[in-house]
């Protein structure tokens, strides 16, 4: 993968040679070779913990390694802190951005700017403006310097992360996980950019799960499983098989995962006119309406903040909205508990902050649905040997990776912290399943446990309304898909007469009837 | 040195950072002593000789340590679930106020009054942060006004002992009449330790550490400090929560403060009077504990030494009696610098 470079030719930009790292109990790095050269986008591919940010956390200076060197440009360096990092022309762009969303632009760019700061005297801001506006006309990295960071999108506070790396001077840049923030307009705008940089010589380390981006932005493409380098090929001629049977180790199928889709059986959710106010007090769901039948996947595509977030929300009880919903025939009314307690399981859009309590144990977490009844109470006091019992059940069964079940969840990976939810949610026999974003940052192994445990469900009769910025999964697993825009629901259609090119172009807001295929056998 | 995260520290690494801490805290206020002019060592020697030393000196730290137990048990409960009361001495005036009102103008037949006493004082204090539970519901931080309803609880007492409520029998003094003598406590003879008010409060700190380890509310309870979105997302109402909460903890330290006036001074008097700071002291029973009311059966007999000590160097040293404030300070502080510590693996010398 990596052979030593010709004597004649020039040394890489970036060179990792036989970098380990070792915390207790575990290798993260395994004599790790890896050469970037100017003017090259490596992809960096690897499951959840494969070592990737364990690499990166040695690039920028967080850890030191414990063997091997880093050179830049033929010269070994010793990279003992972000700053010095900064210093020797590493940028780290991460995956989500540290800025001072009260400050502007440009305020955010001066703070610890350095060098780019200079001219503004007292007024640092004002001398970096002009620096600001010189890079986003050169690299189309359009932002407003004066604009506050928290009236930015996602897309553009990442291009003010990008533009702080190269007022830092950023020769090797590093690009954590970019695109799991953005929108797919977003991220080809982000491609652009990256495409530009790669023209003006940087180098540039991308980190990505999402196999077809790096087919297409990366040169190369160096893979990681359990530490150690398994790969490196460059990205013409390899497919999106190829690059996850060298991630995995074995061969993934990217066919459809559910069979032909289903007939439209009895109705499970009946959701009529959803009217509800996002946290700001505008409307975030405009009249929404739609079924579910028993054993369905409804698929809920959408850009970030078109209404999904509350939709779920509501259905799940934790939102007030006008409308009715019925499930099962029964008004669906009450609380979060009440809901639960009726068969509506909750898989959150964030499993750390909602959907567990990261400081308590497994098995306080996986109590945390059933903590106040029996079994698991017996009046005020909780019953903490059955509490216990259940949690092994769930561990076991649900195979959670995880040292013992008194281990602070805190400590599983998102796989395993997404299975432990499963287990949770699943519990007894939920009659409708609201997933939102469910493999969202799992590698292919967890991902692929969490669609084969939903389309189980189904098959016992239970809906699931699946969320998911991921089209590919969406396409795989649903029924029908509908398309969330400006609060509206735009379908469900018949998974079969949709495609990622007019799902995209209804999350853009194209009407239906504008797109062939998709106008027919429309339902709401 | 750098500091390295550690997973999840052990309950032996946090006893031994939270005892270093104290050590560390009481070197520099033996620093202190030094530019004041006295010997460490003649502090320190005079403070255990005069707590531990003695039967009267063990009846003093008794004493302090009641309501520091009480409270502090309470406001270990407080913390971990995030609701930070800084107003125990509020809480334990209003206790006093309660109690002394019972005490004074309800007629009850004897073997009833007492238990009224308690019940009301609880009643008291419970109410009084009950009102910061509420206006925290408005976005009104909690650690503010708590503080400010300690202020508004001392001009309370001194309305009443100076208005209304004062004694009939006291000329220019302001305090009430003295207790009916079936509202005053037993104390152990020759002492001040009022030992009722003593089982009660070993009594709470046990029951809290059940309620917090063993109960559902409780489990609800650290959902709700740990991580608000979880108790969200799981329909535990965090308000409720709060609600509960704060009667919890105003409710120990009103228990603290009827302890107070019935077994110790019988009327209800100047504020100052009633309590030695004993609201803010329990802050650093509490932190001590690490949120655990069980072990405040250590911490605050610890922290009666200290207030029992710092009576002696009054008297004995001549020093000033705020010197107690000195101490709770510098324990505080090392205390909360000690946390990075206890999350923290240190790595001497020079980097990779």
């Amino acid at each position: 993968m990596t052979q030593p470079q010709p004597a004649s030719s020039r040394p890489p930009a970036l060179e990792l040679r036989g970098i380990t790292k070792r915390f207790p109990g575990v290798v993260a790095n395994d004599s790790v070779d890896l050469t970037v050269d100017g003017g090259e986008v490596l992809a960096l591919l690897g499951e959840n913990g494969a070592g990737k940010s364990t690499l990166i956390s040695i690039l920028y200076g967080l850890y030191q390694p414990d063997e091997g060197t880093v050179s830049l440009g033929g010269q070994p360096v010793r990279i003992g802190s972000p700053a010095e990092a900064r210093k020797l022309g590493i940028g780290l762009v991460p995956q989500h951005p540290l800025l001072v969303s009260r400050h502007s632009v440009a305020e955010n760019l001066a703070l610890g700017g350095g060098q780019a700061s200079r001219g503004g005297g007292l007024f640092p801001a004002r001398g970096v403006a002009g620096r600001v506006r010189e890079l986003s006309e050169k690299y189309g990295l359009e932002v407003d310097p004066t604009a506050r960071v928290s009236d930015l999108s996602p897309g553009e506070k990442q291009r003010v992360e990008i533009i702080r790396a190269l007022l830092g001077g950023a020769r090797v840049l590093i690009l954590d996980e970019p695109t799991s923030v953005l929108t797919p307009q977003e991220a080809s705008g982000l491609f652009r950019v990256m495409r530009e940089l790669r023209a003006d010589g940087r180098s540039l380390i991308f980190i990505s799960h999402k196999l077809d981006e790096v087919l297409d932005v990366a040169d190369r493409v160096t893979v990681l499983r359990r530490g150690r380098v398994v790969g490196g090929v460059p990205t013409a001629g390899a497919t999106r098989e190829s690059l996850a049977e060298l991630m995995v180790g074995r061969g993934v199928d990217f066919t459809r995962k559910r069979g032909a889709a289903l007939a439209r059986g009895e109705v499970l959710l009946d959701v009529q006119n959803l009217t509800a106010s996002g946290s700001r007090g505008l409307p975030a769901l405009r009249g929404v309406g739609f079924t579910l039948g028993r054993g369905e996947v409804l698929g809920v595509a959408g850009i970030a903040g078109n209404g999904q977030s509350e939709l779920v929300e509501v259905l799940a009880g934790l939102h007030p909205a006008r409308g009715t919903i019925t499930l099962d025939g029964q008004p669906l009314t009450g609380g979060a508990e009440a809901r639960f307690q009726g068969g509506v399981a909750h898989i959150p859009e964030d499993r750390i902050h909602s959907g567990t309590v990261p400081s308590m144990t497994v098995a306080d977490n996986l109590a945390l649905r059933g903590y106040g009844r029996s079994p698991l109470a017996r009046g005020l006091a909780r019953d903490l040997k059955a509490t216990d019992e259940r949690a092994r059940q769930d561990v076991e069964h649900y195979s959670v990776a995880t040292p013992g079940i008194h281990t602070p969840s805190r400590l599983l990976s998102g796989g395993n912290i997404q299975k432990l939810i499963l287990a949770r949610e699943l519990h007894g026999q939920p009659k409708l399943i609201l997933a939102v974003h469910p493999t969202y940052g799992l590698d292919i192994g967890a991902t692929d446990q969490v669609h084969r445990v939903l389309l189980e469900r189904t098959n016992e009769g239970a809906g699931v309304l699946l969320v998911s910025e991921d089209l590919d999964e969406l396409l795989s697993l649903s029924d029908r898909i509908g398309v969330m825009v400006g609060g509206e629901l735009r379908g469900p259609f018949p998974v079969s007469e949709v495609t990622r090119e007019s799902l995209g172009l209804l999350m853009g807001g194209a009407h239906p009837h504008s797109i062939p295929g998709a106008g027919q056998g429309v339902v709401a | 040195m750098r500091f390295i995260p550690l997973a999840s520290p052990s309950a032996a690494r946090v006893g031994l950072i939270t005892l270093a801490s104290v050590a560390v805290a009481l070197a520099l206020c033996a620093l202190i002593f030094v530019f004041y002019g006295v010997s460490p060592a003649e502090v320190y020697s005079t403070m255990l000789r005069g707590t531990l030393g003695d039967s009267i000196g063990l009846a003093e730290v008794g004493r302090r340590t009641i309501p520091l137990l009480l409270i502090g048990a309470g406001l270990a409960i407080a913390f971990r679930a995030q609701f930070f009361n800084i107003g125990g001495e509020g809480q334990l005036l209003l206790g006093a106020v309660f109690a002394a009102g019972t005490a004074l103008f309800i007629p009850l037949p004897g073997p009833l009054l007492l238990p009224t006493v308690f019940i009301m004082g609880a009643l008291g204090g419970g109410l009084w942060a009950l009102i910061a539970a509420l206006l925290r519901r408005l976005n009104v931080n909690e650690i503010l006004s708590t503080l400010m309803l300690n202020y508004i609880a001392v001009a309370l007492v001194t309305y009443l002992i100076a208005g209304p409520w004062k004694g009939k029998d006291v000329r220019g003094y302001i305090y009430t009449d003295s207790f009916p003598d079936a509202a005053n406590l037993p104390v152990i003879a020759g002492t001040q330790v009022h030992w009722p008010t003593l089982v009660l409060g070993v009594a709470v700190a046990l029951g809290l550490q059940w309620l917090l380890g063993r109960s559902t509310f409780g489990y609800a309870l650290r959902v709700v400090g740990e991580n608000p979105g979880a108790a969200r997302y799981a329909g535990i109402s965090s308000a409720r929560v709060m609600t509960v909460v704060a009667l919890i903890t105003g409710g120990a330290a009103g228990l603290a403060g009827a302890g107070e006036v019935a077994g110790i001074h019988h009327r209800l008097l100047e504020a100052g009077q009633i309590s030695l700071g004993y609201g803010f002291t329990a802050v650093i029973v509490a932190w001590l504990a690490r949120g655990n009311p069980a072990l405040c059966l250590i911490t605050a007999p610890v922290m009666g030494i200290i207030l029992a000590g710092g009576d002696l160097l009054k008297i004995d040293l001549n020093m000033p009696f705020r010197v107690v404030d000195v101490f709770s300070g510098v324990i505080l502080l090392c205390l909360i610098a000690s946390e990075v510590f206890v999350r923290n693996r240190v790595v001497w010398g020079a980097r990779a």
